[in-house]
């Protein structure tokens, strides 16, 4: 759609997440092996042909920044629009930065007027899934709202979606009020923090925030506007998954292990892309033994390997155990080391004979680029 | 148009047909066939020009380029999108006196005399997208250089019963060439020869002219222009390859090669990061083993799903394989899916193919591989 634009704004909690988000925003942590957690709303967007996308960073963006180069991954290096990526400005006079996130999107307030598009869809990354957002703009537009946000309807799940936002939603579909998931109810309609609304309309909300001073964060302002202007809910029923914690973090790796799962997040309405490095084919060798797992390219596993989501370029030696794990990119495991509910950052090295166990509550999270 | 000077330019020679890779080839050209779980043929060579420096490559093509065209495109995987050179597809073409095809591998370069001239080279580096190896072109030129070579040409120690199938090279202690035998059916010597040459472009341009007039000519590097300068006693020097090499040309030397990557020893070494071998990387998620999967021994590459057994194969992406199937030393190319309770032996299976679920796919005897494209 040539008539949207994306503004995916990355100032997310990220409290939650420990160690893996301390050098790297929500945005640019690994998933899946091969991805980083932003390349799902991002694919998603340019699968409906958007080709305007700017991402509002919150400090940290050297991943993103490296990870995104210049959007060629999505066929967002463009002559006319394409991949914009804009960091909070410093306050010149004692190098602060502003409380919320408002501002950025006030100092960027030219980009947003200058940009072609009528349309926006806004965004977060941290919501893991592929939706097929043309169909939930025709629904915006056909019903005639002045927001729209997207949803899922859980049951029974309220634990994979704590502290997210909850739409209160009428029987005419309209969104009443905003609350957030405390795990207390079971019936929720968990908000994928997706808005889509006139362009102009963005701006105003903005400015108006601004110059009211009533609140610092764009959330807030677009919240508010319940009371005010039509808006209303968009029902999504496919696999959403919810990068908020490392236990959900956990979690949505080890639900990719069900190929219907990934099959519907890599496939459904599109493919993700990433940014690909050029690794040779997986190398596995007479000794290895890999069940249920998911495995990218450039490793060599010469040992066992259950129930894992393994990164490029990890090696496993002859004799090790890797069960329940996430590996990241380039950690070697050597002969004979044992790990049992682990995250491993990137470029770690466990030596030979270490055991290391966490529990399927409480996976340990090593620290990346360490020898242990 | 004038462009800068460079000093060494890649002519590629990528035009084959490759007949003796039967259905394999009949609709794309031999250095586009796919191989080690990932690559195509000409990605080696590809690679080699980018890592060794070399960014000025010319590719002759010939038979059936649509896929090999689609596969290069512009060369950003090796990173040859350049502004000034990069790499080129030079196609036979029709010109103000008529056009025709390449008759033969100097035929290929005299044609494009032209792309070579805008660039001022002063050598110019003779390459076949046939064959897999590894190799640093920047030291071979080095070499050249040093012995202030007109001509050099890489060379490799084959086995001794093979030397009738190569250009074989007679040397003195020095490393200078002074007899060129083309498959010889008694060799003096085992050094064959690799395809790869450098030339100084001075020299070759004078020999190429003169063997374009030459009616009696194959039009050939290694029938007609090297045996000339060696008789006009040009000095050509020889140098030494030591390293995994193999002209993947046949069905069995393309599936041996493969296999080759599987062995322990394995000596082509795709995992080294300082000299990658660049391709268009797959856009799907990482391979799944299911809990009834089991594999060994084997490559696999993005967006393969395995509920089977897997030994000794190489996977390319996308592959598929149903429950209870088992599939041993065999290649299976992109896109493949494999029903439930299929064997397979010793197979070649080209892309997209469908086996459905049942099916028995094994040669007569061991020495068969049997090829699938349907």
């Amino acid at each position: 759609m040539h008539d949207i634009m994306g503004i995916i704004n990355l100032g997310e909690d990220e409290t939650a997440m420990r160690d893996i988000a301390k050098s790297r925003a929500i945005a640019a942590i690994p998933i899946a092996g091969r991805y980083r957690v932003i390349d799902f709303i991002l694919s998603n967007m340019v699968n409906i042909g958007m080709h305007n996308v700017s991402i509002f960073t919150q400090g940290k963006s050297r991943s993103i920044v490296e990870h995104l180069g210049h959007g060629k991954e999505w066929d967002l290096d463009r002559k006319k629009d394409g991949l914009f990526i804009f960091n909070p400005y410093i306050n010149p006079l004692d190098s602060s930065f502003h409380k919320g996130d408002i501002k950025n999107f006030k100092d960027q307030l030219d980009y947003i007027k200058c940009s072609k598009q009528k349309y926006v869809i806004l965004s977060r990354s941290y919501m893991i899934c592929n939706v097929n957002l043309l169909d939930a703009f025709r629904y915006h537009k056909d019903s005639g709202a002045d927001i729209t946000i997207l949803y899922k309807k859980i049951k029974d799940e309220k634990d994979k979606f704590i502290n997210c936002d909850t739409l209160n939603i009428n029987e005419n579909g309209r969104v009443i009020s905003i609350g957030k998931n405390i795990g207390k109810e079971n019936n929720l309609n968990i908000s994928m923090e997706m808005y889509m609304l006139k362009k102009d309309l963005l701006i105003e909300i903005i400015e108006n925030s601004i110059s009211k001073g009533e609140t610092v964060y764009l959330k807030e302002a677009m919240h508010q506007q319940i009371r005010k202007l039509n808006v209303n809910g968009y029902a999504f029923d496919g696999y959403l998954g919810c990068i908020n914690s490392i236990e959900n973090y956990y979690r949505v790796n080890m639900e990719l292990l069900d190929v219907e799962v990934s099959k519907e997040l890599f496939y459904k309405n599109g493919y993700i892309y990433t940014n690909v490095k050029d690794e040779p084919p997986t190398k596995y060798t007479e000794t290895a033994s890999v069940v249920n797992s998911m495995v990218s390219s450039g490793c060599i596993i010469e040992g066992n390997i259950e129930r894992c989501i393994i990164s490029r370029r990890v090696k496993i030696g002859k004799n090790a155990v890797v069960m329940d794990c996430v590996i990241m990119q380039k950690c070697i495991i050597e002969d004979g080391a044992v790990l049992q509910h682990v995250i491993l950052d990137k470029n770690i090295e466990i030596s030979s004979g270490v055991a290391l166990r966490g529990s399927s509550k409480k996976p340990l999270v090593m620290m990346k680029n360490q020898k242990i | 148009m004038s462009r800068e000077k460079k000093e060494i330019i890649a002519m590629l020679l990528a035009g084959g047909q490759g007949s003796r890779l039967n259905m394999l080839t009949e609709k794309i050209a031999k250095p586009a066939v796919p191989f080690g779980g990932k690559y195509r043929i000409i990605d080696f060579t590809l690679s080699n020009c980018s890592n060794s420096g070399i960014n000025t490559i010319g590719v002759l093509t010939q038979y059936r380029p649509l896929e090999l065209n689609n596969h290069i495109g512009i060369g950003t995987p090796w990173d040859l999108d350049r502004k000034d050179g990069g790499v080129t597809i030079l196609a036979p073409f029709m010109g103000a006196e008529g056009g025709r095809w390449f008759r033969g591998t100097a035929n290929a370069i005299f044609e494009n005399f032209h792309f070579i001239e805008q660039y001022d080279p002063e050598y110019v580096l003779i390459l076949s997208g046939d064959h897999i190896y590894k190799m640093d072109y920047s030291l071979m030129l080095d070499y050249h250089k040093e012995k202030s070579a007109e001509a050099t040409i890489a060379v490799i120690n084959v086995p001794w019963e093979e030397t009738h199938k190569f250009g074989i090279m007679n040397i003195d202690v020095e490393g200078k060439i002074i007899e060129f035998e083309e498959k010889p059916k008694k060799a003096k010597s085992n050094l064959a020869s690799m395809g790869i040459y450098i030339f100084n472009w001075k020299t070759l341009k004078k020999y190429l002219m003169e063997d374009e007039l030459d009616k009696k000519s194959h039009h050939d590097f290694g029938k007609n222009i090297i045996p000339n300068m060696l008789k006009n006693g040009r000095t050509i020097y020889s140098y030494v390859f030591k390293g995994y090499w193999k002209d993947v040309g046949e069905v069995k030397s393309l599936w041996e090669s493969n296999m080759d990557l599987l062995k322990e020893d394995d000596t082509l070494n795709l995992y080294d990061p300082n000299w990658k071998i660049y391709s268009r990387n797959p856009v799907r998620p990482p391979h799944y083993i299911s809990t009834t999967g089991k594999v060994k021994s084997s490559l696999l590459n993005e967006g393969c799903i395995i509920y089977g057994e897997v030994n000794n194969c190489v996977l390319f992406p996308g592959v598929v394989v149903g429950e209870n199937s088992i599939i041993v030393d065999s290649v299976i190319m992109p896109g493949v899916k494999i029903g439930e309770n299929v064997s397979i032996r010793k197979s070649i299976i080209m892309s997209n193919v469908i086996i459905p679920t049942g099916t028995v796919i094994e040669g007569k005897d061991d020495n068969e591989i049997t090829l699938v494209n349907q």
